[in-house]
């Protein structure tokens, strides 16, 4: 019984020591928001969205600061050229130049998909720093295209997060996530989104390749490729200004 | 009696012609009434259907409900207020939640109105004891058009994919426990119902729901965060689609009543032309130009007269058949977004009969006299010798 019991202890010694190899899911998280977040982002970016029969390819240049504001510019295809939106914080504008109207959209249409694509406006706009709205627990190692990487398992400590639990394949090097998957309260896996082309951008890591794949539905998903980027640049107070819809 | 009695001899004596345009007449007058009869039917029966499967007595509508933003119906909802308490323990008053979802059948995602309801509502037609149906997997029933859209059938699973009121992704597989039939497209095409408890778990709103669906005798409550919708204001708009399809088959019918006329008036005014003998012999032996030109308007008008017979002799088997046994429509016309059954009954009033006969009589007539006025300007002398035209 001694013996048993001795073992027991033994195990969780080990078990916690082998735990204890690994990083916090906080410190992994606060490298990856240092690498991912910024206070203001300028991006040329190309959007793929895919369909089992067709694919659209949009260019648009989008200016962010926080979460709370972003303007996008579409340059390509013609058919979408000088389309503009601006979100300040709930509300959205979108200018159509066919109609010379600016419109203002309800701000339950920023969790609408973005011009047909796996992303929705809140996925794309959202900056908001990892830590502020999930636990992070390191869950164990796995390989990713020859990277090592902690797996992290984040759960939602505020009300409002749009994915209840995540996990990420974090980079163990870089502190960029590779891979990451989006569930529901249920656990059922709704979106995946896999980073790529990973370069060092102002010092930092950053993915200038994603695909956002909903995992419920059929298709190859969407491909956003970022084309130039610019971090925690100044970006005038003008650009987050309804006049510049026009 | 004398004008009368020359009119139809006359009109008589013009043979194959007369019964032509008689037929042509008659064949317009069942039609117009026919068809003004399948409209009335159809918006009776729109009505009636809507009120028994979606308004019932009548609905509350939570004050931030907006039909017409589909953006905010996952943010409409409010809670029951307590002055229903006894009306809805009694069922006499129904809770009905909105939300958006997003259900993937087939790996193809479609974008849905769930509808939560409580399973032993006995107000609407909807076969809501099926979502009474125990299992691991939430029962919903949907209309036959949705599940055609989506290719479900029931016992089939399908992932549903919704947002919690405060935005949180949320997603289960639910099973089809019944599909029904329905004429009234406003309770299937694109949505899906669900027991109320599950969606306000699910939408974490409990005792939520965005309208209230009353039993029609229930009195009616003044709530300023609940304001009351009446049965002729939620119909309205049914009944405002079916006017815009009446006033699309004036169309036909001015077709059908030209044709009809410009035949009664060819007939008159060669009729003229070739009488002109005749008229001046009428005038010499004593009657009055205005006479003569009231018996040709006479004998014009005699042909709606013998329209309304004729018109009667085939159309009203045709019509007490269809009022009994009503049309098929043979096609689905589910998604045609207007309130329309497999089959329809047309519904023929006094007011509807007889406005067409004295509208088709006083254009007939007006037609009748346009050629035959000519004669108050004939010289009796030139008539008689046949050259007064």
């Amino acid at each position: 019984m001694n013996s048993f019991k001795i073992g027991i202890l033994l195990f969780l010694v080990l078990a916690t020591s082998y735990a204890q190899n690994y990083p916090t899911g906080k410190s992994i998280l606060d490298k990856v928001d240092k690498n991912m977040s910024a206070k203001t982002r300028v991006m040329t970016a190309s959007m793929e969205v895919g369909t089992e029969r067709t694919k659209r390819t949009m260019v648009s240049k989008i200016y962010g600061e926080g979460d709370h504001k972003a303007y996008t510019e579409y340059l390509a295809p013609a058919r979408e050229k000088g389309t503009k939106m601006l979100k300040l914080d709930n509300q959205l504008w979108i200018y159509s130049p066919t109609t010379d109207r600016t419109v203002q959209i309800s701000g339950h249409m920023l969790r609408q998909s973005v011009m047909g694509s796996d992303m929705s406006y809140e996925d794309m706009m959202n900056d908001k720093p990892l830590l502020e709205q999930y636990q992070a627990d390191v869950t164990g190692t796995e390989t990713i295209d020859g990277a090592n990487c902690w797996v992290v398992t984040l759960t939602a400590i505020i009300p409002d997060a749009n994915y209840f639990t995540r996990k990420m394949w974090v980079d163990s090097e870089r502190f960029i996530p590779l891979k990451e998957d989006l569930f529901a309260k249920s656990g059922k896996l709704l979106k995946r989104i896999t980073f790529s082309n990973v370069q060092k951008v102002q010092g930092r890591w950053f993915p200038l390749s994603f695909v956002y794949k909903d995992m419920l539905k059929d298709g190859p998903g969407t491909k956003l490729t970022i084309q130039e980027i610019q971090l925690d640049t100044q970006i005038p107070a003008s650009v987050f200004n309804l006049g510049n819809l026009k | 009696m004398t004008m009368i009695k020359m009119a139809l001899r006359s009109l008589i004596g013009n043979g194959l012609k007369t019964w032509l345009n008689v037929f042509v007449l008659s064949f317009t007058f069942v039609l117009i009434i026919f068809m003004q009869g399948l409209l009335e039917g159809w918006n009776r029966q729109a009505v009636t259907d809507t009120v028994t499967w979606e308004i019932a007595g009548g609905q509350y509508w939570s004050q931030k409900y907006d039909p017409y933003d589909p953006f905010s119906i996952d943010s409409s909802a409010a809670v029951v207020p307590s002055s229903f308490r006894k009306e809805y323990d009694a069922h006499d008053i129904e809770p009905v939640l909105y939300a958006k979802g997003t259900i993937y059948p087939g790996g193809r995602m479609q974008g849905v109105l769930l509808k939560g309801i409580r399973p032993d509502q006995h107000l609407l037609a909807l076969p809501t004891y099926l979502l009474k149906a125990d299992g691991a997997e939430i029962p919903v029933i949907m209309g036959a058009h949705m599940a055609k859209q989506a290719n479900l059938k029931v016992n089939d699973l399908v992932t549903l994919r919704w947002r919690d009121v405060n935005g949180t992704f949320e997603a289960v597989d639910i099973r089809v426990a019944g599909i029904f039939r329905t004429s009234v497209p406003t309770v299937d095409i694109g949505q899906i119902w669900l027991p109320l408890d599950e969606l306000q778990k699910m939408t974490l709103q409990p005792n939520a729901c965005t309208i209230l669906i009353t039993k029609p005798e229930i009195p009616i409550q003044q709530l300023s965060a609940w304001p009351f919708k009446d049965q002729t204001e939620l119909t309205k708009q049914t009944a405002a689609m079916i006017q815009a399809k009446s006033k699309g088959y004036n169309v036909f019918y001015f077709i059908f009543l030209s044709m009809a006329l410009i035949a009664i008036f060819d007939t008159q005014t060669l009729s003229i032309f070739r009488r002109q003998r005749e008229i001046g012999t009428l005038v010499a032996l004593g009657m009055t130009q205005k006479q003569v030109v009231s018996l040709f308007t006479l004998e014009g008008t005699m042909n709606a007269l013998l329209a309304i017979l004729v018109g009667t002799i085939w159309g009203l088997p045709i019509f007490v058949a269809f009022a009994v046994n009503g049309i098929h429509i043979p096609m689905d016309v589910s998604s045609f977004g207007v309130p329309m059954a497999d089959k329809m009954f047309p519904y023929f009033t006094l007011k509807l009969v007889a406005g067409t006969i004295s509208f088709i009589m006083v254009i007939t007539a007006l037609v009748s006299y346009w050629p035959a006025h000519k004669i108050a300007r004939m010289k009796p002398t030139d008539a008689i010798r046949g050259k007064a035209l």
